[in-house]
């Protein structure tokens, strides 16, 4: 370490309290709502200040909901336009289920945007290959539409999408929109479906096998529960793709976002900064330690 | 200790107290509460722990009478500095909510309360203070609330001279006298009849305090016996770690099954991350009044040894208490230094103290080296 006797603590707290509070929320408005599936709404958010929020594809907030608490949420808008803030929550607890129940009108506090981003245009020139279970396709779904908006300057790209069933599948005009008119490969498995489903039944893990692309040019981005995220990375690198080629989104507990609660750690990792996209390259010694 | 070093009397030291006091600081130092030494407000030499020593191991903490006069002859009290600067409760903002509106007021400024002066900050501690300045002031994000309390604190280091059987600081390389960042670093010398204290200057600040009270220049023979009972203390330390490859000792024995031994006895209370220096984890609450109308948002102390800790919907990651141990001393003894450069661990040995099972860090670490490794538990 630089030597710590020679640090001026005076010098570094005034920076500190001249960068301001990390902790400090924003106010805004939830201005539409809509009700995706059983238990997932997406929240249309725009600030009270009126200063918009520009965010990096797969990085996350910190939203509050008033006495009740405060959880990281992956933005799940459009990060190429200006405009509301959008986030798609699933109900799992006591802060999500306050969230999804926020009317219009509600006043919620928003810090962030925070972690590493998708960086979508690495895979410029070659082939995107996205590959998602459950609510996994919200903090994609930023991705996905920065690369529609240069989808020419992509070659193959292909969505894997595994649901829990047909009721569970998440923004369904979309991903038709994107398969029809946007030339995307997209791919969708349940669970389980009733009788009348037409799709397939099974893991996502599964679909990988039947796309096409070209592993030594391909950037993989991945996410989902941690177990689906391993089975794909180690299917993805049966193919030839690269670990460092591989990316996913790290779920962990976060009270700050900003690496100073100490939740998130992964071994030597804060997921808050470090990630939550990280390369599978990083993450594959630490994914293999139960309870690590 | 450089020519700048100097020399207090007793009436000397309560000088400098009361110079600070002054100034303004709430002056903070060890005094004795319920049989353990834990810091409080202080204004004179009588609230120190004259006399006073203790007895540190594996849980077990009693006080002692020395059957002399020293006020600084004890080691690592029950808590550091820590609860001072980053208290367990700190108020991080309000909000009102009314029919049409939402206001969130911010409670930082002015800094709670008056500045700190910390009196016989002990080297270990200092130095997790120092790793705290690191950690909580010059990353991404900065803990506004320990900026504001740490820009104004002053602190006055006493060397140990008189280690106890849980320490272990020369192992760590933190002690046990203070290697800078103080603004002032006081040497007890009592043993040879006139009790003194040899004082190092660290800060222009720190001159400009003792300038204020009687301080002479030290003596080269004042220098030479404040270096030597130091000398004798770094020879007295009650424990030793072997650091050497640490980080990758512990790295490699990640599905160690000594976990399971640990855990066999580890009650996960969470005494050892309350009074550890370094330990800066914390966790948010959120408080309502009746009416639902005011709430406030409170950063908390947290330990990773809680269940919770870890929690995302559907269960928590580490679940048993064998996994907890292991993030607590991999974090400590390894993790650390990748994030931060150095062990997060100063040996104060207050863990092993306070530990009501009496697991001893040092002897755990050990243990592990102990270990055969099969080479697929290499990571």
């Amino acid at each position: 370490m630089t030597s710590l006797a020679e640090h001026d603590h005076a010098d570094a707290a005034a920076h500190a309290l001249a960068a301001g509070d990390a902790m400090l929320p924003r106010p805004y408005r939830v201005v539409r709502t809509r009700q995706d599936t059983r238990d997932t709404v997406t929240l249309q958010l725009e600030p009270v200040d009126g200063v918009p929020l520009k965010f990096s594809a797969g990085q996350f907030t910190m939203l509050h909901a008033f006495g009740v608490g405060e959880v990281p949420i992956s933005i799940s808008g459009d990060p190429t336009k200006e405009g509301l803030l959008e986030h798609t929550i699933r109900n799992v607890g006591s802060v999500s289920g306050a969230l999804v129940a926020a009317a219009p009108g509600t006043i919620l506090a928003v810090r962030g945007p925070f972690g590493t981003g998708w960086d979508v245009s690495d895979g410029m020139g070659g082939d995107v290959v996205f590959i998602t279970g459950g609510i996994g396709l919200a903090p994609l779904r930023p991705a996905i539409l920065e690369l529609l908006a240069n989808r020419e300057k992509y070659n193959r790209v292909a969505l894997l999408y595994g649901a829990r069933t047909p009721d569970d599948i998440l923004f369904g005009d979309e991903l038709r929109k994107w398969a029809d008119l946007l030339g995307i490969v997209v791919e969708v498995t349940v669970d389980s479906g009733p009788h009348s489903w037409r799709g397939r039944v099974g893991l996502v893990t599964q679909l990988i096998p039947r796309i096409a692309f070209d592993p030594a040019n391909t950037v993989a981005l991945v996410c989902g529960p941690e177990v689906m995220m391993r089975a794909c990375a180690t299917a993805l690198r049966g193919r030839g793709v690269p670990a460092a080629s591989i990316r996913l989104s790290m779920e962990r507990n976060m009270k700050c976002g900003v690496g100073l609660c100490g939740h998130c750690q992964l071994r030597e990792l804060f997921i808050c900064v470090d990630g939550p996209v990280l390369t599978y390259e990083r993450l594959a010694p630490l994914m293999s330690r139960w309870e690590l | 200790m450089t020519d700048d070093t100097r020399v207090l009397g007793l009436a000397g030291l309560q000088a400098l107290i009361d110079a600070l006091g002054l100034r303004g600081y709430t002056v903070i130092g060890p005094t004795v509460r319920d049989g353990a030494i834990v810091n409080a407000p202080i204004s004179s030499l009588d609230d120190l722990p004259r006399g006073i020593g203790d007895e540190q191991d594996a849980a077990h903490y009693r006080l002692r009478d020395r059957g002399d006069e020293a006020l600084f002859g004890f080691a690592a009290g029950a808590q550091s500095a820590k609860p001072v600067l980053f208290p367990s409760d700190e108020l991080l903002w309000r909000s009102r909510r009314t029919a049409d509106v939402t206001v969130i007021d911010r409670e930082v400024e002015p800094p709670p309360g008056p500045p700190y002066a910390l009196i016989g900050v002990r080297s270990c501690d200092l130095r997790a203070i120092l790793m705290h300045d690191q950690i909580l002031l010059e990353r991404t994000a900065a803990d506004v609330h320990y900026a504001a309390r740490r820009a104004e604190s002053f602190v006055v280091a006493v060397a140990c001279t008189d280690p106890a059987g849980t320490c272990f600081c020369v192992s760590m390389d933190t002690g046990p006298s203070p290697r800078g960042g103080y603004d002032l670093a006081l040497t007890e010398l009592y043993a040879d009849g006139e009790h003194r204290f040899v004082v190092a200057v660290g800060t222009d600040r720190g001159a400009e305090v003792l300038a204020e009270v009687a301080a002479t220049t030290a003596t080269a023979d004042d220098v030479a016996v404040a270096e030597r009972v130091i000398t004798e203390a770094s020879g007295r330390m009650g424990r030793a770690l072997q650091t050497d490859g640490l980080k990758y000792l512990l790295y490699a024995n990640v599905e160690s099954p000594h976990w399971d031994d640990v855990a066999s006895r580890c009650l996960a209370c969470t005494n050892c991350t309350l009074v550890c220096p370094t330990c800066f984890c914390t966790s948010v609450e959120d408080v309502t009044d009746l009416t639902g109308v005011n709430a406030e948002r409170h950063r908390v102390w947290d330990s990773c040894f809680s269940e919770e800790f870890s929690y995302i919907h559907g269960g928590s990651v580490r679940e048993s208490t064998r996994s907890r141990y292991r993030q607590w001393i991999t974090h400590k003894l390894a993790a650390w230094e990748d994030q931060f450069g150095s062990f997060g661990c100063v040996g104060c040995g207050r863990c092993i103290t306070w530990c009501p099972a009496g697991i001893d860090i040092t002897v755990e670490a050990a243990a592990l080296r102990g270990t055969p490794r099969k080479t697929s538990q290499r990571s």
